[in-house]
């Protein structure tokens, strides 16, 4: 039984037109900040596939600068979306690409500010949900429903098992694992899907282990 | 309590306990998922609020951001109003009101999915043209939403609620089904009855196929809302006359799912076939990609 609640069909309440192109790109553009932990100052919008053909009739452009601004998909100000990001001085480019994608509903973003960068590719895989596919050239595949920690590091033996370590003293549940790495022994991207949010003293702890560049909490 | 995955069963078990579809759908609700009768009907308030905004800004009159559509749902309403339509009060209203609702929907407006966003507007348009003609108090209103919904569920587990997995009668025909089913109940009909509201409406739409202009969620989805509304009625009162489906409601519920795996891709949400790639269709879509807007003029 996919579909258990009555809520999952008279719900969920979200902007329109399309749970696919407005309320997942709302989703996808608000996943994409939180791992990128702020506003971000400058951001590019490049959409593929069916977010290319359609992207203006159904809002796509200004659900995802929506998202961005950490609006949910029933915020009724997603319409002004674009006009609220310039008034916070954002800068933004809007784009297309006919280049072919696994799927059809795929959109990469890259934000920027003074302290940082994030390149993010993302999907929107139907009734609204969606995925993170892509982050700065590693292979991920994260949702937005559970808390996860994003982390960085010099890819050598034992560095998962001292991260995990601190996550079992904590008593925290890992559900998901998955760890990506450019090279051996380059830089890798471990991420990791947790039943709680994992507290801050935890992430610094984590922060401190060498070999270590780099802990984003998501909640 | 069981868990109800059919038709049959949720009848079965309503008629056991000797209530109505929507009360037996209500504990239903509260034993898998662990929570009160109250917050259950207090979330189902809220949603119920969204729909009513959103039919009254439709009726206001708005417009889409290609500007393919919009103001439709306003000029049916002031229609009905000025003079004696041969739908009659009821069912003029139940047009005007599922146009209205899903033009909110196609301009960026707060909607309820029910059970997707291009079939928003069905179910609440059945339930705000009657509310008034059969003395639905607020709880009344709210098991309509219950019954409503488990209708839903029984299409989305057995059969499919997306125009991508199954056509528009999964969408619009589901959507039909579960007003149809929420009428019936509320006009007194029994949990046998409600079944056949089902099926009737079901057989209604069946092979519907989903092949929207452009991709958007405008033409043929916002009108589909208002027919698709006095169909629901339609079958409601044919099952209340003692109409009866002679396919079983479940097995009527499998036909549309086998339907849509059979139906083409091109059919499926695509955009590739069908309406979608009339000559004048694919002049919109162009438009669309050149300049964002849509000129319905020309
Ligand atoms: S035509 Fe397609 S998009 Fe439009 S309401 Fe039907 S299923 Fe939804």
């Amino acid at each position: 039984m996919k579909y258990k609640s009555i809520f999952d069909i008279i719900g969920p309440v979200m902007v329109g037109p399309s749970s696919s192109h407005t309320a997942g790109a709302v989703r996808l553009g608000h996943l994409a900040r939180k791992i990128f932990g702020r506003e971000p100052k400058r951001v590019g919008i490049t959409f593929y596939g069916s977010f290319a053909e359609t992207y203006k009739g159904h809002g796509t452009d200004v659900a995802v600068i929506s998202g961005l601004l950490d609006m949910s998909p029933d915020n009724p100000d997603i319409p002004d979306g674009i006009d609220i990001a310039r008034s916070h001085g954002i800068d933004m480019t809007i784009g297309t690409s006919d280049d072919a994608v696994d799927f059809p509903n795929t959109v990469r973003l890259s934000l920027e500010d003074d302290e940082g960068k994030l390149d993010f590719t993302g999907i929107s895989i139907g009734g609204g949900m969606v995925e993170a596919t892509e982050i700065n050239g590693f292979e991920v595949k994260i949702d937005d429903e559970n808390p996860a920690l994003l982390i960085e590091y010099i890819d050598k033996a034992g560095i998962i098992a001292r991260i995990t370590a601190r996550l079992a003293v904590e008593n925290i549940n890992i559900s998901t694992m998955t760890v990506s790495r450019r090279s051996r022994g380059a830089d890798a991207l471990m991420v990791i899907s947790t039943d709680q949010k994992v507290p801050d003293e935890t992430v610094e702890s984590m922060m401190k282990v060498p070999g270590i560049a780099m802990v984003t909490p998501m909640e | 309590m069981k868990l109800l995955t059919t038709m049959h069963m949720w009848i079965e078990e309503a008629s056991e306990r000797e209530c109505s579809l929507g009360e037996t759908m209500l504990q239903h609700e509260m034993w898998h998922s662990e929570t009160e009768e109250t917050v259950i009907l207090e979330r189902m308030e809220q949603q119920l609020q969204v729909m009513e905004k959103a039919c009254e800004r439709g009726l206001a009159g708005v417009t889409s951001r290609a500007g393919l559509s919009g103001m439709d749902g306003k000029r049916l309403n002031e229609y009905r109003l000025r003079n004696t339509t041969l739908l009659g009060p009821i069912v003029s209203q139940a047009v005007a009101y599922g146009v209205a609702i899903n033009e909110v929907n196609a301009s960026m407006g707060v909607i309820c999915a029910t059970p997707t966003a291009g079939s928003s507007g069905v179910v609440p348009a059945v339930l705000f043209a009657v509310r008034d003609a059969l003395t639905l108090d607020r709880r009344a209103q709210l098991q309509f939403l219950v019954t409503a919904g488990g209708v839903g569920l029984m299409l989305a587990n057995n059969a499919s609620i997306s125009g991508a997995g199954g056509g528009c009668q999964a969408e619009i025909g589901s959507a039909t089904a579960m007003a149809a089913c929420a009428l019936t109940e509320a006009l007194g009909g029994t949990p046998e009855q409600c079944g056949h509201a089902v099926a009737l409406a079901l057989k209604a739409l069946l092979g519907l196929t989903c092949d929207p202009v452009a991709g958007l969620v405008e033409v043929p989805c916002i009108k589909r809302n208002g027919t698709a509304a006095a169909t629901a009625i339609t079958c409601a009162e044919m099952v209340m006359a003692g109409v009866e489906s002679k396919i079983p409601v479940d097995e009527v519920v499998l036909a549309m799912g086998s339907i849509g795996r059979m139906m083409p891709v091109a059919l499926k949400e695509t955009a590739l076939g069908g309406l979608a790639q009339t000559e004048t269709a694919r002049r919109m879509t162009q438009q669309l990609r050149e300049t964002g807007r849509i000129d319905t003029k020309n």
